[in-house]
C-alpha cells in the first residue's frame, strides 16, 4: 500500500537461506561464478573432456572394424558405443564448444561487461553438466541403460515398450531424458545470447558493425531456440510410448514412425547449422587478422549466414529420401538442399577473397582455418551429391554418409575450434600456445583426418553399411578399414599433442607472454589485457566503425597502403589508468547450481518411475528457484 | 527470476565527451530499448510456440485415426462445459491486465485482488480439466487406448501444466506483494508474468478450436 516502505523492505529484510558466496578466486569460486569468462572456460574444458571421451568411443569402434569379423566388441556394445559417440559429439562437444567461445568472446566483442543474465548463464552450464552426468551414469555397471538406439533414436525401435523385447534395458530412457535435460541448458544459453547480442552492444556497435562471429552466434541462438522444443516433444513422445503406453509411433494402432523422423530432422537439420555456423564465425575472425585485410564482403557473409539459418528449416527431409515420401516431396527437398549450398559456397569464396593478396601469416590458427575451408568444401560437395535423390538412395546408410558429415563437422567445426583455440587462448590465459608444437598438431591432424575419413567415401560407394558391427572378408573393404582405423589413432595422437601444448604453454607457463594484442587484431577483445580483467572494459568503448580497433591503430595513405597511427589511438590510452573500482559486477550465486542439479533426481525418477526422487528433485528445484528469485543480482559491500 | 540483471550498469564517468556519452550512462539503457527480461520472455514464448506446435501437428496428423477400440471425440466431448471453462480462462486475461494496470499506478491492494482473481480463474480452468480427464478416463479413454487418447492427453496435459506453472507464478507475485516486496518500480515483473499468462490463453484458443470445434474428418 505504501510504496515507500515497499521499496525499502526489498533491500532490508531479505531472508537469507544460504550465505551468499563472495569468493572470486579458489576452487569453490568456479561453482558459484556468474562471470561469463569463467563459465566460458568451464564449457570449453567440459567440451574438450567429452571430445576425448567421444574420441575413445570412436577408437573402440574402429578397433572392432580394423579387421573383418572383429571380436573386440559384442554387437550390443557396438550399438552402445556408436550411439554414445554420436550423442556425445553432437550434444556434449559441438554445442558446448560453440557456447564456450560464444560465452567468452561475444560480450568482449560487443563491448559488454557480462551477458544479459549472468546467473541464467551459470544455470545453463550446470544443466549441461547435470545432463552429461545423467547420460554417462548409464555406464555404471548394473544400471543396464547405456543408450543403444543411435543418436537419432529412430522409432519404433526406441519407442516400443520394454515388455515387447525391443532394446531391453533403459537405454532409450536415459537417452531421451538426458537429451531433454541438455536441451533445457542449450535453450537458456541461447536466450541469453540473443538478449546479450541484441541489447548489450556498446555505443556505436550497430548490428552491421558486429564481428561475424557474433552474428553467427546470434543466428545459432535463434536456431537453437526454435529447434530444441521440437526434439523435446519428439523425445517426450518416445519416452511416453516406451513407458506409459502412448501410441504415437505404434504402427498397429495407426501411429506413424515417420512422424518421429520428421520431428527429429526438423530439429536435426537446423542442428547441423547450430554446429557449423560457430565454426564459420571463428574462421571469419581468424582469416582477416592473419591476412591483414578486412573480411571480403562482410555484408554478404552475414546475409549468407542468415540465409543458411532460414533455409536450414526447409531441407530436413533430405535425411528421409528413402522412406517413401513420394516424388513431389523428394524433388522439393532435393532442390532446397541444392539451394542451401549457394549461401554456403558464397561464404567459401568470401574467405578465399579475404586471403587473396593478403599479407598472409601462416600461424597455426591460420593453418587450421585454411584446413577448415578445404575440408569443409569437400564435405559440402559430398553434401550436394546427397541432394541428388537417385544418388542419395544408393549412398543412404553407407559409410559415404559417415564420410560426408565428418568432413563437415570434424573438418569444419573441429578444425575451426582448434584454430580458435590457438587464436584466442592467448587472450584467455595470457600465454601463447607453442607455434612449433602447434604446426605439428595441425599437420598430424590434417593427415590423420583425411586418412580416417577419406577412405570412408570409397567404403560407402563399395557398399559398406553404417552402424553394423562386423563385415565379412573378401568384400574388398579390408585394407580401407585398416587405413581408417590407423587414421583414427593419428587423430588421437594429434589431440594428445594439443593437450600437451596447452599443458606446457599454459599450465606450466612456458608459452611466451601474449600481451594485449598478439595477432594485431581487429575486434574489441584485443583492446583489453590478456587475460581480461573481471569487468572486461574499464571504459565502455565507443565504436565508430566496423573493425573499430583496427582503425584506431592504422590508417591508409593515398595509395591505400597501411600507415600505423601513433600509439594512443586505441581505447583508454589517452586516459589515466582505470582500476575498475566502482564497477558493479553481478555477485556469485550458488542457486544456478542448486537448480540445475535438482533436475538430476527428476531424471532418474522419470527413468525408474519412482516418486521419492521426483519429490526430492522438485523440492530442490523450487528451493533454488525461490532463493534465486529473492536474491538480488548484485550484492553491495 | 523476474529481476533485471542489468550488468553493464554503473558506467564510469564520461571521458570522451562526445554525443554517445548520454546513452552510455543510463544504467538501464539497452540497445533495443526493450528490457532484457521482457526480450527474453518474448524469445522463450516464441520457443514455446514450437513446443505446442509439434504436439498440435501430431494431433492433427492423427485426427480421425482411431484404429481399434476406445471412445472417440463424439462419444466424449461436452462442448458447452469446455466452452464455459475456456471462457473462464479467457476472462483471466482480463483480470491479468487489471493487475498490471493497478501496479502501474501503484494501487497495491488492487494488484493483490486481481492477481488472486487471475490465479483463481486459472485454477477453475484446471479444475474443469481435472474433471474432464476423470470423466474421460471413467468412460474408457486412457493414454494407451488409442492415438486419440495419446495425442489428446499429452497436448492438453502439457497445456494444463503451463497453466499450473502460471498459477504458481501469480501466487508467488501475490505473496511478494502481500509482504511488500512488489513495489511499483517492479511493475515489469507483473507485466512479464502477464505475457506468459496471455500466451498460455492464446495457445488454449488454438487447442480448443482444433480439438473441440473443428469437425472430425468423416463425421
Amino acid at each position: 500500500m505504501t510504496t515507500v516502505s515497499d521499496a525499502l523492505r526489498t533491500t532490508v529484510d531479505r531472508p537469507i537461506v544460504l550465505r551468499r558466496p563472495n569468493a572470486t578466486t579458489g576452487a569453490w569460486s568456479w561453482f558459484t561464478t556468474v562471470d561469463h569468462k569463467k563459465i566460458g572456460i568451464m564449457y570449453g574444458a567440459a567440451a574438450l573432456l567429452f571430445f576425448v571421451i567421444g574420441g575413445i568411443e570412436a577408437l573402440l569402434i574402429r578397433l572392432q572394424l580394423f579387421q573383418p569379423n572383429g571380436s573386440v566388441l559384442t554387437a550390443s556394445q557396438y550399438n552402445e558405443l556408436f550411439t554414445m559417440h554420436g550423442t556425445t559429439m553432437v550434444f556434449l562437444v559441438g554445442m558446448p564448444m560453440a557456447v564456450a567461445f560464444g560465452n567468452y568472446f561475444v560480450p568482449l566483442m560487443i563491448g559488454a561487461r557480462d551477458v544479459a543474465f549472468p546467473r541464467l548463464n551459470a544455470f545453463g552450464f550446470w544443466v549441461v553438466c547435470a545432463g552429461a552426468i545423467f547420460l554417462y551414469s548409464s555406464f555404471i555397471p548394473g544400471i543396464n541403460g547405456v543408450p543403444n538406439g543411435g543418436w537419432f533414436g529412430y522409432t519404433p525401435l526406441t519407442s516400443t515398450p520394454i515388455s515387447q523385447g525391443f532394446l531391453p534395458g533403459h537405454g532409450p530412457d536415459f537417452w531421451s531424458v538426458g537429451i531433454i535435460m541438455l536441451g533445457i541448458g542449450s535453450t537458456t544459453s541461447a536466450i541469453n545470447f540473443i538478449v546479450t547480442i541484441l541489447n548489450m552492444r556498446a555505443p556505436g556497435m550497430t548490428l552491421m558493425r558486429m564481428p561475424v562471429f557474433v552474428w553467427m552466434m546470434l543466428v545459432v541462438a535463434f536456431l537453437t531456440v526454435f529447434a530444441m522444443p521440437i526434439i523435446t516433444v519428439a523425445l517426450i513422445m518416445v519416452f511416453t510410448d516406451r513407458n506409459f503406453g502412448t501410441l504415437f509411433f505404434a504402427p498397429a494402432a495407426g501411429g506413424d514412425p515417420l512422424l518421429y523422423q520428421h520431428l527429429f530432422w526438423l530439429f536435426g537439420h537446423p542442428e547441423v547449422y547450430i554446429l557449423i555456423l560457430p565454426g564459420m564465425g571463428i574462421v571469419s575472425e581468424i582469416l582477416p587478422v592473419a591476412s591483414r585485410k578486412p573480411l571480403f564482403g562482410y555484408a554478404v557473409v552475414v546475409f549468407s549466414g542468415i540465409a543458411i539459418g532460414f533455409l536450414g528449416w526447409g531441407v530436413w527431409a533430405h535425411h528421409m529420401f528413402t522412406t517413401g515420401l513420394g516424388p513431389v516431396a523428394i524433388s522439393a527437398f532435393g532442390l532446397s538442399t541444392m539451394l542451401i549450398a549457394v549461401p554456403t559456397g558464397v561464404k567459401i569464396f568470401n574467405w578465399l577473397g579475404t586471403v587473396f593478396r593478403g599479407s598472409v601469416r601462416l600461424t597455426t590458427a591460420m593453418l587450421f582455418s585454411l584446413g577448415f575451408i578445404a575440408m569443409f568444401t569437400i564435405g559440402g560437395l559430398s553434401g550436394v551429391m546427397h541432394s541428388i535423390v537417385p544418388a542419395d538412395s544408393q549412398q543412404t546408410d553407407t559409410y559415404f554418409v559417415v564420410a560426408h558429415f565428418h568432413y563437415v563437422l570434424f573438418g569444419g567445426l573441429i578444425f575451426a575450434v582448434f584454430g580458435g583455440m590457438y587464436y584466442w587462448l592467448p587472450k584467455v590465459f595470457g600465454r601463447m600456445l607453442d607455434e612449433r608444437i602447434g604446426k605439428i598438431n595441425f599437420w598430424t591432424m590434417l593427415v590423420g583426418f583425411n586418412l580416417t575419413f577419406f577412405p570412408m567415401h570409397l567404403l560407402g560407394l563399395y557398399g559398406q553399411p553404417r552402424r553394423t558391427y562386423r563385415y565379412d572378408t573378401g568384400l574388398g573393404w579390408d585394407g580401407l578399414n585398416q587405413a581408417v582405423t590407423i587414421g583414427g589413432f593419428v587423430i588421437a595422437v594429434s589431440t594428445l599433442i594439443f593437450v600437451v601444448n596447452v599443458i606446457v604453454s599454459i599450465t606450466m607457463k612456458r608459452g611466451a607472454v601474449a600481451g594485449d594484442d598478439p595477432w594485431d587484431g581487429r575486434s574489441l577483445e584485443w583492446s583489453i589485457s590478456s587475460p581480461p580483467p573481471e569487468y572486461n572494459f574499464a571504459e565502455v568503448p565507443e565504436v565508430e566503425a566496423r573493425d573499430d580497433f583496427w582503425h584506431r591503430k592504422y590508417t591508409e595513405d593515398d595509395d591505400g597502403r597501411l600507415l600505423a597511427l601513433p600509439k594512443g589511438g586505441a581505447y583508454g590510452d589517452d586516459e589515466p589508468a582505470h582500476d575498475g573500482h566502482g564497477i558493479h559486477l553481478p555477485s556469485p550465486s550458488i542457486y544456478p547450481l542448486v537448480m540445475a542439479f535438482g533436475l538430476l533426481p527428476i531424471g532418474y525418477a522419470a527413468v525408474y518411475q519412482s516418486w521419492i526422487p521426483l519429490l526430492v528433485g522438485l523440492l530442490v528445484l523450487l528451493f533454488g528457484m525461490y532463493a534465486w528469485g529473492i536474491e538480488p543480482t548484485t550484492e553491495d559491500g | 527470476m523476474a529481476t533485471i540483471e542489468q550488468t553493464a550498469a554503473g558506467s564510469t564517468p564520461a571521458t570522451t565527451g562526445d554525443d554517445h556519452a548520454a546513452g552510455a550512462h543510463d544504467p538501464h539503457a539497452t540497445s533495443t530499448g526493450v528490457t532484457h527480461t521482457k526480450l527474453a520472455m518474448w524469445i522463450f514464448l516464441a520457443s514455446d510456440c514450437l513446443f505446442f506446435g509439434a504436439f498440435i501437428s501430431a494431433y492433427m496428423l492423427y485426427r480421425g485415426r482411431n484404429v481399434g477400440s476406445g471412445p472417440t471425440q463424439r462419444d466424449l466431448f461436452d462442448i458447452p462445459f469446455t466452452s464455459a471453462t475456456s471462457f473462464i480462462l479467457l476472462m483471466s486475461s482480463l483480470t491479468m491486465v487489471l493487475a498490471l494496470a493497478a501496479i502501474q499506478r501503484g494501487d497495491h491492494r488492487r494488484v493483490r485482488i486481481w492477481l488472486l482473481a487471475t490465479a483463481l480463474l486459472g485454477a477453475t480452468f484446471i479444475g474443469g480439466q481435472v474433471f474432464e480427464f476423470t470423466e474421460f478416463t471413467r468412460e474408457g479413454l486412457h493414454v494407451d487406448t488409442s492415438l486419440f487418447g495419446s495425442t489428446f492427453f499429452l497436448l492438453t496435459g502439457f497445456h494444463g501444466a503451463h497453466v499450473t506453472i502460471g498459477i504458481i507464478w501469480l501466487l508467488s507475485l501475490w505473496g511478494m506483494s502481500s509482504r511488500g516486496r512488489l513495489p511499483q518500480a517492479k511493475a515489469e515483473s507483473v507485466e512479464i508474468a502477464g505475457l506468459y499468462w496471455h500466451f498460455v490463453d492464446v495457445v488454449w484458443i488454438v487447442i480448443f478450436t482444433i480439438i473441440y470445434l473443428v469437425p472430425q474428418p468423416g463425421s
